[in-house]
């Protein structure tokens, strides 16, 4: 028993050290980097103000994929807000005493689940049957769409079918939080979703999942359209004429 | 390639999907450049000792001055959004020639040698690691994929439009080319015509004198023409604008005719205006190879003929990707313009100052001179994805159509997702305009000219408008292999040349 509360506290520890400082290292080379011309999709917004609503337009409705495949895009958004639904009531978990607007969202939550799965068995068909996409598909993509997979359907089994301890699993987290290890359950379903949660959380950083955060690095959406009216130059382009100056 | 080779794609009336044909356009590329076309832009003249390790070190230096590279190289999740969007692949059916299968050439060189996992399977000669997540070595079968498909991208940005990160192909192909120019291997027609811009000022390679003879046979043809005495002055200080132009608006067809009427405009609006010999080219082919620093050079050069000459404005006149540097970087690359007059944008398009004095009422214009032709209007992949006119976004779809609505009667639209900034590359744009991609230009024509096809017979549109130079070029030699007259294809500005009448012209 304690041998299973020590490891899978110590995966919990390291996925999310990994997840933390992976993500956290990628957004600092993102931010970094300088982009050094202007390149934003035209037409694009004359104001910041507008470029947050583009962004907004893109992460939230995922307009650019509307306009592109309604099919990928009505798979896309139910897994992404499924998902989103999920996670949300899944701070339960993790909070005591759990905050007001997270028990609310909890009935929505739980069904939020049928929207993510449903969503990721339609993105998953789509690699298959679709012989463009399936020409692009890397062995990576379709496990990753697995993996997912795993996670929803081990969590809605819990959910709807085999109940687990949950006092005992709230307990475990909380004590992982705090350094005060509590037993974890052991049931298979809930160690099988965990270690696939986990395992999300550690190929985050090191995958295409980065396109979480790399939306809002792009320049062909985050970009203000201003070029006449502003000089936009790059440190190391600064550099470069300074050289030539002397 | 011999006219033979090319294989015309077959239209329908509504665009079908291709099944894929793998390698279907597999080959050896465009002519490779030889070392007396490299070396005026600073490259070496031939494939490089241990060139998969300089390749691999060039595209980490990109990564580290590009964030574009960076983010869109991790970022695809191979949605598919992209995949029928390319009019190449549209046109040819090869798979390599879908947007994210173009970027993945780049992405598995990156995905080895910039990721973790990458240099870790990589590292312990794990194969099936390097499958599992689509890395692989660098390699010459990896480079000849580059060289190829590379130069079969024409960098319109279209599939930026639909992906749901904005990854844009066009930034993937120019940093391609970049690494590809620095180990040695550049493409013959964009380097060489860069080389004639440095040595003689433009694309063509037409010297200050023979530039002047032909400025002066085009005074004498609308002089002929109309009985008014039109200037295309040269060289000549202290004018208010400096004209910069595709180099294509002096001698080809239907390129000159616009030139003729940005003439007329200046003209009639009573703006004193110059072309410079020192820099007589719009067009820019340092962005077609991804280069910062030959885009800057080029750029350059505009900004010691504006200082040279003592203009207050610079106008551009009809070219897409020379819009794209102009409005989009030419600050950057060339600024600041702080010696120019503040009241203008730095810089103008040719349509920004003809719309303008249309709505002043400054033009005398008979719309009825053009009674002859039904238009529909080409947006140029540049101008539309890539940079504005006027002062909403969007401007660059409205004012071109505000121009010749001015001045023809008839004018129909194609199809709203071929148009705007849905539009379709003209098939010979990002410096593949150039005979040894002939079947390539032809295939990649396809969806524009399905979209013609359907305005031609629906609304009996007989020409199509464009203000790109690249697009007027390609269309004139494509049009005929898909059953249309190659004069089909107009300057926006031949348009209001006819319309417009001088002060002074002769009424026939």
């Amino acid at each position: 028993m304690w041998f299973l509360t020590g490891f899978y506290a110590l995966f919990f520890y390291f996925a999310v050290i990994v997840l933390v400082a992976g993500v956290g290292y990628k957004i600092y080379e993102y931010a970094r980097t300088p982009a050094p011309l202007k390149v934003p999709t035209m037409p694009a917004p004359l104001t910041r103000g507008g470029v947050v609503l583009r962004l907004m337009g893109e992460v939230v409705l995922f307009r650019s994929l509307f306009r592109s495949n309604k099919w990928i895009w009505l798979f896309g958004w139910m897994f992404h807000f499924g998902l989103l639904l999920v996670l949300l009531r899944h701070l339960r978990y993790f909070t005591d005493p759990v905050w007001g607007w997270v028990a609310l969202l909890q009935p929505f939550g739980k069904y939020a689940a049928f929207a993510m799965v449903i969503g990721l068995i339609g993105l998953l068909v789509r690699r298959f049957t679709v012989e463009r996409i399936r020409y692009i598909s890397n062995p990576s993509d379709y496990l990753m769409l697995a993996l997912l997979l795993l996670i929803g359907v081990s969590g809605m089994m819990m959910t709807f079918v085999v109940h687990t301890d949950i006092i005992q699993l709230k307990a475990f987290f909380l004590g992982a939080m705090s350094f005060g290890w509590q037993p974890i359950p052991s049931d298979p379903i809930l160690l099988l979703h965990l270690t696939a949660v986990f395992l999300l959380m550690i190929i985050f950083p090191y995958s295409k999942l980065l396109h979480a955060p790399g939306i809002f690095f792009s320049p062909s959406r985050n970009q203000v359209d201003n070029s006449r009216e502003k000089r936009h130059l790059a440190p190391w382009a600064a550099e470069l004429e300074k050289a030539e100056a002397k | 390639m011999a006219k033979a080779d090319i294989k015309v794609p077959e239209m329908h009336e509504y665009p079908v999907l291709p099944i894929l044909q793998a390698d279907a356009m597999k080959g050896s590329g465009p002519y490779i450049a030889k070392a007396g076309f490299q070396d005026p832009l600073g490259y070496p003249g031939e494939l490089v000792d241990n060139w998969e390790d300089k390749a691999v070190e060039k595209m980490g230096d990109l990564l580290s001055r590009f964030r574009s590279l960076r983010v869109y190289l991790d970022s695809c999740v191979r949605c598919g959004a992209c995949t029928d969007k390319c009019h190449y692949l549209l046109g040819t059916s090869d798979p390599k020639n879908m947007p994210v299968a173009r970027q993945d050439l780049l992405r598995q060189v990156y995905r080895r040698y910039y990721t973790l996992p990458g240099k870790l399977f990589g590292k312990m000669g794990w194969q099936w690691g390097l499958d599992l997540i689509g890395a692989k070595e660098m390699n010459k079968d990896v480079l000849d994929d580059w060289y190829n498909y590379y130069h079969q991208c024409s960098q319109c940005r279209r599939c930026s439009v639909f992906c749901p990160y904005g990854i844009d192909t066009a930034d993937i192909s120019m940093a391609a080319r970049e690494i590809m120019d620095s180990i040695g291997q550049g493409q013959k027609y964009c380097n060489e015509i860069i080389g004639k811009v440095y040595k003689i000022g433009n694309n063509l390679g037409l010297p200050e004198r023979a530039l002047r003879d032909t400025l002066e046979g085009l005074e004498e043809d609308i002089e002929d023409e109309t009985g008014v005495k039109v200037r295309l002055p040269l060289d000549e200080k202290g004018a208010e604008v400096l004209l910069i132009t595709p180099s294509a608006d002096f001698f080809a067809e239907p390129h000159v005719d616009g030139l003729m009427g940005y003439a007329k405009v200046f003209h009639e609006a009573g703006i004193s205006w110059t072309i410079s010999s020192y820099a007589s080219e719009g067009a820019n082919f340092g962005m077609f190879i991804g280069s910062y620093e030959n885009m800057r050079q080029i750029s350059l050069r505009i900004r010691k003929a504006a200082l040279d000459l003592g203009v207050k404005r610079i106008v551009f006149g009809e070219c897409g990707h020379a819009w794209r540097v102009a409005y989009s970087f030419l600050n950057t690359l060339a600024g600041p313009f702080d010696f120019l007059d503040p009241h203008y944008p730095v810089p103008q398009h040719i349509c920004e100052i003809t719309s303008g004095l249309v709505k002043e009422g400054k033009l005398n214009l008979d719309k009825s001179r053009n009674d002859d032709m039904v238009l529909t209007f080409h947006d140029s992949c540049n101008v539309a994805r890539a940079s504005r006119m006027g002062n909403v976004p969007g401007g660059q779809f409205i004012i071109p159509r505000e121009v010749i609505k001015a001045v023809c009667n008839n004018f129909h639209d194609m199809e709203a997702n071929t148009i705007h900034d849905e539009t379709f590359c003209c098939g010979g744009g990002g410096g593949l305009l150039t005979d040894d991609l002939m079947d390539l230009r032809v295939k990649g024509a396809l969806p524009r000219m399905q979209a013609l096809k359907n305005v031609v017979e629906e609304h009996g549109v007989t020409h199509m408008a464009a203000i790109c130079a690249i697009c007027k070029s390609q269309f004139t030699k494509v049009l005929p292999y898909y059953g249309f007259n190659m004069d089909k294809i107009v300057s926006v500005h031949q348009l209001v040349s006819n319309a417009l009448i001088l002060t002074g012209q002769e009424e026939d």
